[in-house]
């Protein structure tokens, strides 16, 4: 089963962090990544920049709408994602729980849509 | 009988059946000309219903088509927590955190309680449709997010009980009041028990799954008493305890005591031990309601909810007065009003107090509520006391 894990959190919470507490946090998502691959669930993932370097478009009525930051204003913020290979929805969250994003955040897990080569889902 | 079932389990729980049946019933009709014969002719017939119930639950099994196509997904992986038994590794399945409260508590009751949509909506105050299109999602949700068919790991099951407890604990609830029906369905409650004993043998050191075992076995134990002749309801304070299951009884402070002993209190242990008080009581007149009326102080405290302070304030009504009871009800008003009970037992309080008219309003309003029909005729016959000539 493929899943896409979302990952949320404050942006405003990383950015008094120490040279040292930067390099710490990023050997953990390094950490994180190759206990991904050793599982053999890892297939993808990346970190995002912040909503402040986002842009939204929208086309309505033939026009094109674009706009300066995310879809929507929410509490926390999408960060980043992981697309993963599981047996069973427990091995997901397992992973969404080892995830090094503290005390703070939230991931939500999303079964990812297969298609077989006709092009229905499988 | 080993070797006519080829299972020792259902063998073993098959011949204890029969030893309690023996107790039940020799004590009134006398013992039979062959006590050995007895014991095995019912201990078999135990085994085929058992036997019979368990195929119905494997074609039930079988119509939720997306559970057996999960069950070929953990392949390799063997059940690491040693329990083979189909009815556990569905029921952790149907309380998957994944899945909301009510549509786990929905598809327990469906797929292990037999119950209709219909009869599973009217317990929980909702519309059939609304109910049919949880239980639809449910599914759907176990099918298409893969849920795994099985028990959780050992690591896994400290987080995963109480939702199970939850659920289990609203079986029995159906089965000791059912909604429609006789007022009493005791395969529901034999079934509620016997899944909780099962997790109590997977768990032995949790408190709460012996604490639940408690309540059930101690609740259960009236069952002979709550109903009439003709099936009418009977009220704890009127029942013929001699007719109380002692036997069961005791198994139920026994468990309780055990759970106690790990200091770990909970919400399924204080309503156990609300549960002992009534039944140490030889007669109603001996209920320690104060006792009873702290223990639902703490219960209030620790798992708040209307129902319990319901329950709260019928002890306290016992044990200070009808008055302060009533004074007690003001507040749920709002909540408890679609409750019948709520009714019913501010009903009970004004008739305690002579206050007939403001008693048959409330014995009314609780009949526009009440599905079960014998809980129907009770409120009937009390409605007819206040209003008679």
């Amino acid at each position: 089963m493929q899943y896409i894990l979302l990952i949320y959190g404050e942006e405003t919470a990383g950015t008094a962090m120490s040279p040292e507490d930067q390099a710490k946090g990023l050997q953990e998502w390094t950490d994180y990544t190759q206990w991904l691959k050793d599982k053999g669930y890892y297939v993808g993932g990346d970190a995002l920049h912040p909503t402040s370097d986002a842009t939204t478009v929208r086309v309505r009525n033939g026009e094109t709408l674009v706009s300066d930051g995310p879809f929507a204003e929410t509490k926390e913020q999408l960060g980043g994602y992981y697309l993963v290979e599981c047996p069973s929805l427990d091995d997901a969250i397992e992973a969404s729980a080892k995830l090094p994003i503290g005390y703070r955040g939230s991931v939500e897990i999303r079964p990812v849509m297969v298609y077989d080569d006709e092009g229905h889902p499988s | 009988m080993i070797r006519v079932l080829g299972d020792f389990d259902l063998a073993e729980d098959a011949v204890q059946d029969a030893f309690a049946q023996a107790m039940r019933v020799w004590p009134e009709r006398g013992i039979p000309d062959n006590p050995g014969a007895w014991i095995t002719t019912t201990a078999r017939n135990r085994a085929i219903d058992r036997l019979r119930r368990e195929r119905t639950l494997r074609e039930k099994t079988a119509q939720l088509g997306a559970l057996e196509a999960l069950e070929s997904l953990g392949g390799d992986e063997t059940d690491v927590s040693g329990i083979p038994d189909d009815r556990l590794r569905l029921i952790f399945t149907c309380c998957h955190p994944a899945l909301r409260m009510d549509a786990r508590v929905a598809l327990t009751l469906k797929t292990l309680g037999g119950l209709t949509t219909g009869e599973i909506a009217r317990a929980f105050l909702v519309p059939e449709p609304t109910m049919a299109q949880r239980l639809v999602r449910a599914k759907h949700k176990i099918r298409e997010a893969a849920i795994p068919y099985r028990v959780p790991p050992a690591e896994l099951l400290p987080e995963r009980l109480p939702g199970v407890l939850a659920v289990l604990y609203l079986v029995f609830n159906e089965g000791y009041a059912a909604t429609s029906g006789p007022l009493v369905r005791t395969d529901l409650c034999d079934e509620a028990i016997r899944l909780t004993r099962v997790l109590g043998t997977l768990m032995p050191d949790e408190p709460e799954a012996a604490g639940l075992l408690a309540l059930m076995l101690l609740q259960h134990s009236h069952r002979d008493a709550r109903t009439g002749p003709r099936g009418e309801l009977v009220l704890l304070e009127d029942q013929d305890r001699a007719r109380w299951d002692h036997a069961m009884i005791d198994e139920g402070l026994a468990t309780l005591d055990r759970a106690i002993v790990a200091r770990r209190p909970g919400p399924y242990q204080l309503q156990g031990a609300i549960a002992a008080l009534h039944a140490r009581a030889p007669r109603p007149e001996d209920t320690d309601w104060p006792q009873i009326a702290a223990l639902y102080d703490r219960l209030a405290e620790s798992s708040p909810s209307p129902v319990v302070e319901l329950n709260r304030a019928v002890a306290i009504a016992m044990a200070d007065g009808p008055e302060r009871g009533l004074a007690l009800f003001v507040p749920l008003e709002s909540e408890l009003d679609g409750y019948h009970l709520f009714h019913a037992a501010r009903a009970d309080l004004f008739r305690r107090l002579d206050r007939n008219e403001e008693a048959a309003a409330a014995y009314r309003r609780a009949l526009e509520l009440v599905t079960n029909p014998e809980q129907r005729s009770y409120l009937e016959r009390r409605l007819a006391e206040v209003t008679g000539p």
